[in-house]
């Protein structure tokens, strides 16, 4: 008994060498240790033995014999796997470069892009954000802004006048100002805000010019605001909107409705002055048409193009393509 | 404004303009005081390497018919040839050659260039080819005997001018003067101005040209003045030179003191030939309707009655006041004897008439921004000074005339506060401080206790309160020295509720693959109509091109022009959303503008919109009702639906109508979704709550209903969501079929029921209950469920 277990042993064992793949396994185990395999024939042999010994000696031959040709069998099939699954990754192998077009997110606008880039820079300055109407009346648009009728810096201003109500009453906005108007009356100080917008200028269109564009406009009123105060704003916005290699400066300049009025202009890492914007103290006639009373609070307000971030960005050569809605081009960005 | 740097130096001692040292500095101190120097230009030099040279012949050339040979001599005996294309020059003549290697004023490089194989040694220049002026007609010829061989410049004794072209702000009519620059500077630099000029002492036989200010309120000063001993003759070089720099033509003696006074002194004046002055004197008068004349340019103007004249004693028409003088008392060669006018007028007024006469002249520029009504006295006497220069005869005459009205400005005193300066400015200022910053600039200041009365010079009628000398301080000061601070934000920055759910909106549309347009806001007459929209609009009363001009009131015919832009363009399936304002009329003090949202998908259905709505809905924690019913105005009558809330409408879904797109020539099918933001992202949406997703496993139950045409999907699925209640926890709608096998008028509708229990695994009798449930109530709609 003892030998036909050692040869029925060794053949599964000789077998299981020569097996080709894992079937050739699976044939094998029916074979040795199936209901009619070999070993378990063997097995069911074992009440035959003659004494107890015998049974015993078998018994621990068959076990071992069978525990052992149990782990080569799984030692083969794992080897097999691992081959046929080699095989099988070769054959799924694809071409990563073999890509098909397929819609994709869609872009938002330059324009948005900077409007949000440059909320998010006065977000992280402490502002919050304002807006308000586009067509305006000549009230918050130019008079609440020190500019009464027959204002002189009136004609600073293309002015696309509206039909609507009495003559001369309404226009589009040429400036994100009125806002501050708006802001003023329903807020009380302190007050830190953004006011970004569409704005017109009734003037001809160019490579860098437009009739509708987009300004930013920012507002400081509290006690005790100083002009230094907008200097240092203004550098702080240069350095975390353009880099730490960015500085900015204030040049004496005139706006009516802020006084005294500057033009801020910044300085590029290699010493170029670029023009950004204009800005100055609110003028005490506008803080009184803003409700504010100017012995107790003092602010200062800036505010320059959005197109003209993304123009500059990008470095897109007519800003009039901004405009065109041409997928060709809102597929850049 | 041309400042030209001998002038200003003449003015106050700055230095040399040869020393660009100098100049960069003045450049930044004109800067720094708020005068914005955009270029500084350096006229009159010569163009290196343009020297002077003979013609010794010129020679035709067989084969070239437009241009000839010139053989020149520049002095050093070599002889050089010179294709050229003007034939004004004849032998002997000394004209400007531009030898190899010279780069012209237009940047143009000379170099040898072969004509015909024969090499030309340079080009002969025009006058405009040098800068010298607008003559291109031929080749200068410079005068006889020019030594040869020498700059061009040297030769012609050309000066070179350093000019400053200043931006002039709207608050400071002084600096369209030479003089108010100065001051500036001066006191900037710590340096004195040049002290004014003195007239003669007049002269007898007095001779008075009479003034009659019939409307003063208008004119409220008129200076005449006879000036005798005039002769009409070419002014200096050098003033010649400065006014060429700084932009006007010189035309004679008279003329160009005329215009030089105004540039240095900043006052305008006119000199009239006092000969041709009927009655020997003005009248200053309102023109009477309709009144005309003909002005110095040659043009006859037609007046109103808000157009103020300047007349003879006679009452005849002589000039438009501070516009533009009339040709009839025009100086000419013969005048011997002048009257000279120097006067004030009322701002506003002098904008209405140049703004209605399309006519802005250097005087009407001044004028409008408010004069020196003091500074005439100065300009008179420059006047003379600089005359007597080319009339050694001329004589003042007493009678000089100053008349003036009540409502002559007079310049306020202004309580200034240091500590208001200090507060504004975060940089201690005191009385002592301010007074020697602005007395320098003519502002004379007198302590009242802690603070100062400052009286304002009569040439800054811009300042008439506190501020503006906080200004002046700031600028004089300089804004470099007072500092940066940051100021202390109490409060949180951030993006309001409303802004915040507009970001989100755009981040889940371009999620969806919509790319971002701005179409422009306004719209041509009939586009509204184009798009089967209410032509109603509010109307631009001044438009940028004629017919441009309402403003939209539907995002819808921008996009769709958008579409049909790029089908052009060979970009089909474009998929556009725009965020912006529309501006439907209203009777309100505005138009009811409000934000909305438009989304387009070219070559799609209307299904896809409302898949688009049914994602912004879901992000967005929206819900509306969408009412097929209700077609929305220039849509597709049996695919599109209004979006309402409550009562009011929000929105519309859908396709364009075929005839909509058609009129704006797009091609492809159109699906529209269009929203009022205003109203939507107002609203504070739900927040989603959390459903439990449940352990045990879940069963999946297909239905396919054959259900009538007339009854809407989004009844069917309400129906099985009420019958089949709680178990059911999705439900999709895999599969429509219309066709064959079906009863006429009817479709197929296929539903995937999951449903799950979260308590237990559910048995094959739960859902067999299910499934009834559902057939009775989908079968109560006419839905019957098929095999």
């Amino acid at each position: 008994m003892i030998d036909q277990i050692h040869t029925a042993r060794e053949h599964a064992m000789a077998r299981l060498a020569q097996a080709t793949g894992s079937d050739d396994v699976r044939v094998i185990e029916l074979e040795v240790l199936g209901k009619r395999g070999s070993l378990t024939d063997l097995k069911a042999g074992l009440g035959k033995l003659a004494t107890i010994e015998e049974k015993k000696a078998a018994g621990q031959a068959l076990n071992e014999a069978t525990a052992a040709v149990a782990d080569a069998l799984q030692a083969r099939l794992a080897e097999f796997r691992r081959a046929e699954r080699a095989v099988q990754l070769e054959v799924e192998r694809l071409d990563l470069t073999e890509i098909m077009r397929k819609p994709g997110r869609g872009h938002a606008h330059v324009v948005t892009q900077a409007w949000q880039r440059l909320e998010d820079v006065f977000i992280g300055l402490g502002f919050q954000v304002a807006e308000g109407p586009e067509v305006e009346t000549d009230w918050y648009n130019f008079e609440a802004l020190n500019m009464p009728a027959d204002h002189p810096a009136r004609s600073m201003h293309d002015t696309f006048y509206v039909d609507h109500g009495t003559p001369g009453s309404t226009v589009l906005r040429t400036h994100t100002s009125p806002v501050q108007i708006r802001v003023m009356q329903q807020l009380t100080p302190p007050i830190y805000m953004i006011m970004p917008g569409r704005v017109f200028r009734n003037e001809t269109t160019d490579a860098t010019h437009l009739a509708v564009f987009h300004q930013i406009e920012g507002l400081v009123i509290d006690r005790g605001i100083t002009l230094a105060d907008l200097a240092g704003t203004i550098e702080s916005f240069t350095k975390a909107f353009f880099g730490e290699g960015f500085t900015s400066r204030l040049r004496p300049s005139y706006f009516p409705f802020t006084e005294p009025s500057a033009e801020f202009d910044i300085r590029t890492p290699k010493g170029d002055w670029l023009e950004l914007g204009g800005c100055g103290m609110v003028h005490p006639n506008v803080l009184r048409a803003g409700g504010i009373d100017p012995e107790e609070y003092s602010g200062f307000a800036f505010g320059f193009g959005i197109d003209r971030m993304a123009k500059e960005r990008h470095a897109i050569g007519d800003v009039r393509e901004m405009y065109t809605n041409d997928i060709r081009f809102l597929e850049q960005f | 404004m041309k400042i030209v740097h001998s002038w200003l130096n003449e003015l106050v001692p700055v230095g040399d303009g040869v020393d660009q040292a100098v100049v960069d500095h003045v450049a930044d101190v004109i800067t720094n005081v708020g005068l914005a120097v955009e270029d500084v230009v350096r006229v009159g030099a010569s163009v290196k390497g343009v020297i002077t040279a003979r013609v010794v012949k010129t020679e035709r050339h067989p084969e070239a018919a437009k241009v000839h040979r010139v053989y020149v001599d520049s002095g050093d005996g070599i002889e050089r040839h010179v294709w050229c294309g003007a034939f004004n020059m004849q032998p002997g003549d000394v004209i400007p050659l531009a030898t190899p290697g010279t780069v012209m004023p237009d940047g143009r490089a000379i170099e040898p260039k072969p004509i015909l194989g024969l090499q030309s040694d340079g080009m002969l220049c025009s006058a405009s080819e040098l800068g010298l002026g607008t003559d291109h007609s031929g080749i200068l010829i410079l005068p006889a005997g020019t030594p040869l061989g020498l700059p061009y410049g040297e030769a012609l004794g050309l000066g070179e001018e350093v000019v400053y072209d200043i931006d002039v702000l709207r608050n400071r009519p002084d600096a369209f003067g030479h003089l108010g620059v100065a001051r500036d500077v001066a006191a900037k630099l710590g340096l004195a101005l040049a002290a004014a000029p003195v007239l003669p002492a007049a002269q007898h036989p007095a001779r008075t040209a009479t003034v009659d200010l019939v409307d003063g309120d208008r004119c409220p000063r008129f200076t005449s003045l006879v000036i005798g001993g005039v002769t009409v003759t070419a002014s200096p070089d050098w003033m010649q030179r400065r006014l060429t720099a700084a932009g006007m033509r010189p035309i004679n003696n008279v003329v160009d003191v005329s215009n030089y006074v105004m540039l240095e002194t900043n006052q305008p004046n006119h000199a009239y030939d006092f000969d041709t002055l009927g009655g020997g004197g003005f009248r200053v008068r309102l023109a009477r309707e309709g009144e005309t004349i003909v002005t110095l340019d040659d043009a006859e103007r037609t007046l109103t009655a808000d157009d103020l004249l300047i007349c003879d004693a006679t009452d005849r028409p002589i000039g438009i006041a501070g516009i533009m003088g009339g040709q009839n008392t025009e100086i000419s060669d013969s005048t011997t004897t002048s009257a000279l006018e120097a006067a004030w007028f009322e701002p506003a007024a002098i904008m209405r008439s140049a703004l209605r006469l399309g006519l802005r002249s250097e005087a009407s520029a001044r004028f409008e921004r408010g004069m020196d009504p003091m500074g005439i006295d100065r300009g008179v006497a420059r006047f003379v000074d600089l005359l007597a220069l080319t009339c050694p005869d001329l004589v003042v005459h007493a009678g000089a005339v100053d008349a003036r009205a009540p409502q002559l400005p007079v310049p306020p005193v202004l309580r200034v506060r240091p500590a208001r300066v200090s507060a504004l400015l975060g940089t201690a200022f005191d009385v002592a401080a301010i007074t020697a910053l602005i007395q320098a600039i003519g502002f004379e200041c007198t302590p009242q206790g802690d603070d100062l009365d400052v009286a304002v010079p009569s040439w800054r009628p811009d300042c008439t309160m506190e501020i503006d000398i906080v200004e002046e301080v700031a600028r004089l000061y300089g804004y470099a020295r007072l500092g940066k601070t940051v100021p202390k934000s109490t409060l949180p920055g951030g993006l309001s509720p409303m802004q915040q759910r507009r970001r989100r909106l755009r981040e889940v549309l371009l999620g969806l693959g919509l790319s971002e347009a701005m179409p422009h806001p306004f719209l041509t007459a009939g586009e509204l109509e184009k798009a089967g929209l209410a032509a109603e609009a509010v109307r631009l009363v001044n438009p940028l091109v004629v017919g441009d001009d309402l403003l939209r009131t539907s995002l819808r015919p921008g996009l769709l022009k958008a579409i049909a832009f790029n089908e052009s363009h060979r970009r089909t399936g474009v998929a556009l959303f725009e965020i912006g304002h529309v501006y439907p009329p209203s009777t309100d003090v505005l138009p009811a503008e409000y934000e909305a949202l438009g989304v387009v998908l070219a070559g799609a259905d209307a299904t896809d919109a409302v898949a688009i709505w049914r994602e912004l809905a879901t992000a967005m924690g929206w819900g509306a009702r969408l009412d097929q019913g209700n077609v929305p105005a220039g849509m597709h009558p049996a695919r599109s639906a209004t979006l309402s809330l409550g009562k009011d409408a929000i929105g519309s879904v859908g396709e364009v109508h075929p005839d909509v797109a058609e009129a704006f020539d797009v091609a492809e099918r159109v699906a529209v979704l269009e929203l009022n933001l205003t109203v939507l992202l107002a609203a504070e949406p739900k927040v989603a709550q959390w459903k439990a997703t449940g352990r045990f496993p879940s069963s999946d139950l297909d239905l396919a209903f054959v259900v009538p045409l007339t009854v809407a999907a989004e009844k069917v699925d309400k129906a099985i969501r009420q019958a089949a209640g709680g178990l059911l926890v999705d439900l999709s709608l895999f599969d429509v079929y219309r066709g064959t096998g079906l009863p006429e008028g009817s479709r197929s509708l296929a539903y995937r029921l999951r449903l799950q229990s979260l308590e237990r695994t559910l048995t094959d009798d739960d859902v067999a209950q299910l499934r009834a449930k559902v057939e009775a109530a989908t079968k109560k709609m006419g839905a019957v469920l098929r095999g």
